[in-house]
């Protein structure tokens, strides 16, 4: 078995197809005639702009524009006037077109492949396939083609370039491997673009499978099974058909409003770590972002990011969105996640202790700082601010009371932000809901944070095995505490979503339809599943289910009578 | 010659759309077109060379553009760039 990087959702069964990649080598010689080889030289771009635009409009065709697009650009690459200029330059000074070639291409990969962000250096594989592809033509060398490639095929390669990729027909290749590559590499885009399970950074792939092997590739899992025994096969056939059924039946909800059986419109989030992922929150069609956690600017690192460093980074995320909702949760350290720079106390509790809010109103730089950067970032979007963790009104107050004097502050700057900017509760802790009438007052908004609310409610680590079986959102005691929450929101007419896992669970959705819940925050691959759990509900339904559940004295009757209707 | 200073707006920088799109319409211009940044002068008509500036939002970049056509060529660089480059 291989393990490597799950790049592209579903099962592939089939039989591998090795793609080695030719050995273009040449002896570089001494041009007598620059004129002829320049002339051989533009008869080979000529060449390459018309294979690559045959392949492009192959691509078009079956994934979309999108991809085609990537092609195109390696047409006004090899086009572009600089490189072509340079290498005239070289052709003239007796260079072979070959070597010419070579140099200035390499010398663009060696640039990108240094470069300190993600997708310039991806750019050096468009310029080392251009490279390849360029030489096969000067070499006179075929190209393998994957187009001819029998039903059933798993691809094996070191790279998949995105010229290989435009030969895939995608009825006849079940699954990829490479050696090379991450989630947000070319391969893995493409891969996902034609639904076609891919499991990438797999070392030895093209040395350890041969041709025809049959081949299992858990592209959810980043799994690659070699000559399956008939027990793997009957389980992975399985779930490659309960996969490709639910892909179908999901697909149907994209693009769709969130919308119960019965009319109700409903806001379905994602929730994401990175501004990046935003990008990955619309792909899976979320309308928002319903928690943005900040931590991830504040680690791997020596210091505070600066408030310019946040700024662009919320600003980054709202400018993807354009104009959907983004909530931003500030700072949520202390408890487990430790940032050695601040020197937090070691403590005996932790999670009892110096965390979030607590410790953001304490160190007002910091707060503030944060929250300077979220208000100048809300010029550009619909931003909203969540604090964590709060447990009396007055830390609502006092987190409220700062964002009103960083206004005045910008105001007076003449720096822009919304003026109008909502803030709200993220209700996690047991006293939050209790206290939730009294904070719906004040407060924006709530989201329910099922996580945290869970661990202090039933006073359980769910990381301790011997009272992990306390953890669950259906305990009595949590749902009576989310349905205050939800119904005190109501009552103020304060929007009220949840951002914790339980929001995508399919027991609990209709408890939350019958409670009021207006928002959903799930993580990006459950965007289509619960838009279509929720299509299923009507309120009249829901409120039925729910008026039964909370006449339930134990978690057991709970998901025993909640497992028979869903 | 003239010249502009202006703020890159769009999200991704100067990426490969982006990039991409501003290379082609500076190609159109006899002028030579060059991209003032991190003190680098950066063709701006080169695909290739523009991905090597890593240029990212909110750089403060100045377009210089000198030759028969350069009123043109800058007006339309600085209105691209200020309608964030297609995005």
């Amino acid at each position: 078995m291989f393990y490597g990087t799950a790049a592209s959702d579903g099962i592939g069964i089939g039989n591998v197809m090795i793609i080695e990649e030719h050995t273009l080598s040449y002896s570089p010689k001494t041009v007598i005639d620059p004129d002829a080889e320049s002339q051989r030289y533009n008869d080979a771009v000529n060449a390459f702009c018309e294979n690559t635009m045959a392949q492009a409009d192959a691509l078009r065709a079956s994934t979309g524009d999108k991809e085609a697009e990537i092609l195109e650009g390696h047409i006004q690459i090899i086009k572009d006037p600089y490189l072509n200029g340079e290498i005239e330059k070289l052709i003239a000074n007796g260079t072979c077109a070959e070597s010419a070639l070579e140099q200035m291409c390499d010398q663009f990969i060696t640039v990108f492949s240094m470069a300190d962000d993600e997708l310039t250096k991806q750019r050096a594989s468009d310029v080392r396939d251009i490279k390849a592809g360029m030489l096969g033509i000067l070499l006179g060398v075929k190209e393998i083609k994957i187009s001819d490639a029998p039903k059933g095929t798993v691809l094996v390669a070191h790279e998949l370039t995105p010229s290989m990729t435009a030969g895939i027909v995608k009825e006849n290749i079940v699954g990829i491997v490479t050696e090379t590559g991450g989630k947000t590499s070319h391969s893995a885009i493409l891969a996902r673009a034609l639904e076609i399970p891919a499991v990438l950074s797999v070392e030895g792939a093209v040395s350890s499978l041969a041709n025809g092997q049959k081949v299992i590739v858990d592209g959810s899992e980043g799994i690659v099974i070699e000559s399956p025994d008939s027990e793997q096969m009957e389980i992975y056939t399985q779930k490659r058909d309960a996969f490709i059924k639910e892909r179908r039946e999901l697909e149907k909800y994209k693009g769709k409003e969130t919308v119960s059986a019965s009319g109700e419109v409903y806001e379905l989030f994602c929730n994401i770590g990175k501004p990046e992922d935003a990008v990955k929150a619309m792909d899976f069609d979320g309308e928002g972002v319903g928690l943005f956690r900040t931590e991830f600017l504040f680690m791997d690192r020596d210091a505070v990011p600066t408030e310019d460093e946040q700024f662009e980074a919320y600003k980054k995320a709202a400018l993807i969105l354009k104009g959907k909702p983004l909530i931003i949760r500030t700072l949520d350290i202390g408890g487990d996640k430790d940032l050695p720079y601040l020197g937090l106390k070691k403590e005996e509790n932790p999670f009892m202790g110096f965390r979030a809010i607590r410790y953001c109103l304490k160190n007002n730089d910091l707060f503030k700082s944060q929250i300077r950067a979220i208000l100048r970032a809300s010029a550009f979007g619909d931003i909203r601010i969540m604090f964590p963790l709060i447990t009396t009104l007055d830390e609502l107050r006092a987190g409220k009371q700062l964002v009103e004097n960083i206004k005045l502050e910008l105001k007076e700057a003449n720096i822009s932000f919304d003026e109008n900017i909502k803030v709200g509760v993220m209700a996690e802790t047991s006293s939050a809901a209790v206290i939730a009438d009294l904070l719906a007052k004040e407060a924006d908004f709530f989201s329910i944070g099922t996580n945290d609310l869970t661990g202090y409610t039933m006073a359980c680590d769910r990381g301790n095995s011997d009272v992990s079986y306390l953890y669950s959102a259906l305990q009595p005691s949590v749902l009576r505490l989310i349905k205050n929450i939800i119904e005190c929101g109501v009552k103020n007419n304060i929007p009220v979503g949840m951002c914790g896992e339980a929001a995508a669970n399919p027991m609990m959705i209709p408890l939350l339809i019958s409670f009021g819940l207006t928002e959903f925050s799930v993580s990006a691959p459950s965007v289509l599943k619960v838009r279509k759990t929720i299509s299923q509900w009507t309120k009249q339904e829901a409120d039925k289910v729910a008026e039964k559940v909370m006449t339930f004295a134990t978690e057991q009757e709970v998901t025993d009578y909640l497992k028979t209707i869903i | 010659m003239v010249s502009k200073t202006v703020t890159l707006t769009n999200a991704q920088g100067f990426h490969m759309r982006p990039a991409s799109l501003f290379a082609t319409a500076m190609g159109k211009y006899e002028s030579d077109v060059i991209i003032k940044f991190n003190n680098s002068d950066i063709n701006a008509k080169s695909l290739l060379n523009i991905i090597a500036g890593c240029i990212k939002c909110g750089s403060e970049i100045e377009i210089v553009c000198s030759g028969s056509d350069e009123q043109a060529a800058l007006d339309e660089a600085v209105q691209l760039i200020e309608s964030g480059l297609g995005e």
